[in-house]
């Protein structure tokens, strides 16, 4: 794959901030988008929109096809067994949400355990968080490496027969650490629990199989990987979804209504109330048409070349701490010494380098790392290493402008 | 020496100075404000403590985490309302609010090492990091009347 090619697509690229050419390090926050998505964004929006599932006319039919259409290709996506498994939502975080507050609070009572990682994302904390106090269930953390990994010797020791879900991300946003979720998995399942994996950082960036992970619940979201922002994914094993309640009532979602009493379509609709996201899973849609036609294989590799690479330039800047394990998914955080994150990422902006800087929805993991936020770079199909090369430039630059203004 | 003339405007050597050496560091004892606030978009946070005595700011000390610009924000502002009423003090708070919107501000107030702060403005992204202890103080001198 050609990432000089690929950025042609990416109309939004093509700009100067504050007088430089752009340079976007934010991916793991949220991806641009290649012009495929956005004209089939305009081409829905000037043609068929409609509502989906209910009108006899014309283009409802083919909003509805295009909305269906868009299932079938999550599903192909992440080699589920079925469309009736795939349940769009508004992102990860509604995805996590739904688990949490469908399965979580019916299936857990007191004395259970939910099994989580220090390295989670706050949407994979605080559902389980608030699924523990209403069932009265214990939430507990496997602990981390030193380099931030996970050990699997950690994990059998944390999940017990207790255990009714481990909810662990696949990648992490901060570390970059790649999780053995099939792994986990088979850990999860001696046990009897069921294995919920957040692919928020990792679906945009390598293949996931549901199957060959036996994972019972995969959440991501639309916007990291090339589709727009509102749309996202809940995978869950059919057998699973069949025996839970949906979180959210209304139109849509019912099979018949009465005056004291409601039935509910079913999957994978009944998970789907209100009119649903029928912009944003078309526009999904051809985001994964077009990470297909490149290669998930092919994306991975130039992640893994930029991110080996950009650990290789940044470590050798004195002063600069590096976080997380060596092999890694496409991302790199850190800390300049004397330096405050923010201060970093407002010298980059003026350098016109976007980057991330806070303490990346992950209070826990800092706490873990022992800082209050720090910076990171994130890296996609469209960054090449000539990115790289003016982002180890500019931290170069950061370093030697607050020397001197100190 | 100017090494970069946009950054400049944000990073005044006054700034920096707060930062590096911040003023009135640490927590009251005998405080009868006390205010914690955070900037959860980003992990900032301040502590603030305050002794006021018929209705002036006899003593204020700060502590917290943060960027060079909401620490040095912290330490001007904490260094600003010693001795003043509570009046004076909400009053320079909206001098200084109107001063990070851009907009026209009151500036026949001595607003002392505060004005380096002007730059702030046309960063953005950085306002919410100077207004998170004069927020802290707004907050706490309202809970207190």
């Amino acid at each position: 794959m050609d990432a000089k090619e690929v950025r042609q697509l990416f109309p939004i690229l093509a700009q100067e901030v504050n007088g430089k050419p752009l340079v976007y390090l934010d991916s793991a926050a949220t991806s641009q988008k290649p012009l495929p998505v956005i004209e089939a964004l305009d081409k829905y929006y000037r043609e068929y929109n409609s509502n989906v599932h209910r009108g006899v006319h014309t283009l409802g039919t083919k909003a509805t096809d295009a909305y269906e259409g868009a299932r079938e290709k999550v599903r192909k996506f992440i080699n589920a067994k079925s469309t009736q498994e795939i349940i769009f939502t508004r992102g990860t975080t509604t995805a996590l949400n739904t688990v949490a507050a469908s399965y979580g609070r019916t299936n857990l009572r007191e004395g259970d355990e939910i099994v989580i990682t220090y390295m989670e994302h706050h949407s994979n904390i605080i559902p389980w968080q608030q699924v523990a106090k209403y069932t009265g269930a214990t939430l507990k953390y496997i602990p981390l490496q030193a380099d931030g990994s996970i050990s699997l010797d950690d994990v059998e020791k944390t999940v017990t027969p207790n255990t009714k879900i481990v909810s662990v991300m696949q990648v992490s946003n901060v570390l970059g650490a790649i999780n053995p979720i099939k792994q986990i998995a088979q850990i999860a399942h001696k046990n009897g629990a069921v294995m919920v994996v957040d692919a928020a950082q990792s679906a945009p960036h390598m293949k996931i199989d549901v199957q060959d992970l036996d994972c019972d619940f995969l959440a991501f979201s639309g916007h990291k990987m090339c589709g727009p922002t509102g749309i996202g994914v809940l995978y869950g094993k059919r057998a699973l979804l069949e025996q839970m309640e949906p979180v959210e009532f209304g139109g849509e979602m019912i099979d018949f209504v009465g005056l004291y009493e409601s039935t509910w379509k079913e999957l994978p609709w009944k998970f789907e109330g209100g009119t649903p996201i029928i912009a944003g899973a078309i526009g999904l849609g051809v985001a994964i048409d077009f990470l297909e036609q490149i290669g998930l294989d092919s994306i991975s590799a130039h992640e893994h070349k930029l991110a080996q690479y950009a650990l290789e330039q940044l470590s050798a800047i004195e002063g600069l701490t590096i976080y997380g394990p060596k092999e890694r998914s496409g991302l790199v955080t850190f800390n300049i010494d004397e330096v405050h994150p923010h201060d970093v990422a407002t010298v980059l902006d003026a350098e016109g380098i976007a980057v991330r800087a806070g303490h990346h929805c992950a209070q826990p993991l800092m706490k873990w790392l022992n800082v209050t936020a720090t910076a990171r770079a994130s890296f996609y199909l469209y960054n090449t290493e000539e990115d790289i090369d003016r982002l180890v430039a500019a931290l170069k630059k950061t370093k030697e402008y607050f020397s001197h203004v100190f | 020496m100017s090494f970069d003339n946009h950054l400049d405007t944000l990073y005044r050597q006054v700034i920096m100075d707060h930062y590096k050496n911040p003023r009135n560091r640490g927590v009251l004892e005998d405080e009868n404000i006390d205010i914690n606030m955070n900037n959860p978009t980003c992990g900032d946070r301040v502590h603030l403590t305050m002794k006021v005595e018929d209705g002036k700011i006899v003593d204020a000390k700060f502590e917290g985490e943060g960027c060079s610009i909401s620490m040095s924000s912290a330490s001007m502002m904490t260094q600003a309302i010693k001795g003043k009423t509570v009046e004076e003090a909400l009053a320079l708070s909206k001098i200084f609010s109107d001063m990070m919107q851009g907009k026209e501000y009151d500036d026949s107030a001595d607003l002392g090492d505060i004005e380096a702060l002007q730059g702030v403005s046309k960063f953005p992204a950085r306002i919410k990091c100077a207004t998170l202890a004069w927020k802290a103080m707004e907050k706490g001198l309202h809970s207190q009347k």
